[in-house]
């Protein structure tokens, strides 16, 4: 009987045993929500303009991205498809391109994304919308960010 | 006895390794949301395509940008971004004749009707109901795109404040919590039926015109 009759010692000290799984929790969580960059920039990362009546883009996997900025020392505006600059020609060949990653009940969900910057002229961003036209990709988006309009004339 | 010479692996710095590599995900994940400003474009129209319908100058709302990046609205006001909003809701919520046939919920063709839920002057000259009122944003290729974004953010903000009016009148919620309800709960039928009714009472007719060279 004497077995169960334990002396009470003072305070426990608090186990850390479990600290481990908390951090792994973590860093799985993390790991899980982590999206690496796929694309780098070869423009220069366009300050995209402000706008308060925004809506968020759902569902990523069905975004495609076109980047729209300019190149240190280079004049006019360049457009980026996926790693490299290209011709505002190679836009339906991008389209293409996504849409085939794509099944075929997804591509009419397909959006396309236009990453601006705020100093791009629209005959550039016209020129895009008027190549998305011709191949029936009619979903855009005009990327922005939350803010006051006022901001982007400055 | 031997056995007690094998010691035990120490899993004290297992936390550390963890804490490394958590810190490591930490500082590499971007949690950037995409926003953006929606819109659909027009199909592009076959050749031998129709004309379009002539519509009546006064249900046209005309805002020009220019390269230097004024704005013109109607053909005659110059005008700062700020006082697009009120002018286009005016021109909105005129209401000044009769619209467009609507459907009921039954979905039988109701005859076209004036507008009962606009607030606005009723000024004949103006456009005669919200889904007739079209507006038109005519940019030139000079136009900075921050100035573009900005009016037609500010022409969906338009479209937003009406929108929100309406559903504040008829539902004691705005618009904006009516869409951001139902997308937390898609299976709402009653919250959709809301939102078309607005959609509908306010339809957003927006065109962006081809710039000028």
């Amino acid at each position: 009987m004497s077995k169960f009759r334990k002396k009470k010692k003072g305070m426990p000290g608090i186990s850390t045993a479990s600290l481990p799984d908390i951090v792994f929790m973590l860093l799985f969580f993390f790991m899980v929500t982590t999206v690496m960059r796929e694309t780098e920039l070869k423009i220069k990362k366009p300050q995209l303009p402000k706008a308060t009546e925004i809506k968020k883009l759902e569902r990523k996997s069905l975004v495609s991205y076109i980047y729209v900025g300019r190149i240190e020392g280079q004049g006019g505006d360049k457009i980026q498809l996926n790693d490299r600059v290209a011709d505002v020609k190679d836009v339906k060949y991008f389209i293409f391109a996504e849409r085939d990653t794509h099944s075929e009940d997804e591509i009419p969900l397909l959006t396309t994304s236009i990453k601006a910057d705020v100093n791009s002229n629209v005959g550039t961003i016209t020129d895009i919308k008027e190549e998305l036209r011709n191949i029936n990709a009619l979903k855009i988006n005009y990327s922005t960010l939350k803010g006051d309009v006022m901001d982007n004339i400055k | 006895m031997a056995k007690r010479d094998l010691p035990e692996i120490n899993a004290g710095s297992m936390a550390d390794i963890a804490f490394l590599l958590l810190i490591f995900f930490l500082v590499t994940t971007t949690m950037d949301v995409d926003t953006g400003i929606s819109r659909k474009l027009p199909e592009k129209q076959p050749e031998d395509a129709p004309e379009p319908p002539k519509l009546k100058e006064k249900n046209v709302f005309i805002v020009t940008v220019n390269r230097n990046n004024n704005i013109l609205v109607e053909g005659e006001h110059f005008m700062t971004i700020d006082k697009i909003r009120e002018e286009a809701k005016k021109f909105i919520d005129n209401g000044g004749g009769l619209g467009n046939p609507m459907k009921d919920a039954q979905g039988n063709v109701l005859e076209p009707a004036e507008c009962d839920w606009c607030e606005g002057a009723k000024d004949p000259a103006s456009s005669d109901h919200p889904n007739k009122a079209i507006i038109s944003l005519e940019s030139d290729r000079g136009t900075s795109y921050g100035t573009y974004i900005s009016v037609q953010n500010e022409l969906v903000g338009a479209y937003t404040d009406l929108r929100n009016r309406l559903s504040e009148k008829l539902y004691g919620v705005t618009y904006t919590k009516l869409i951001k309800d139902a997308k937390n709960n898609p299976s709402n039928e009653s919250l959709k039926e809301k939102i078309k009714n607005i959609k509908e009472k306010y339809p957003q007719i927006i065109s962006e015109a081809e710039p000028t060279k």
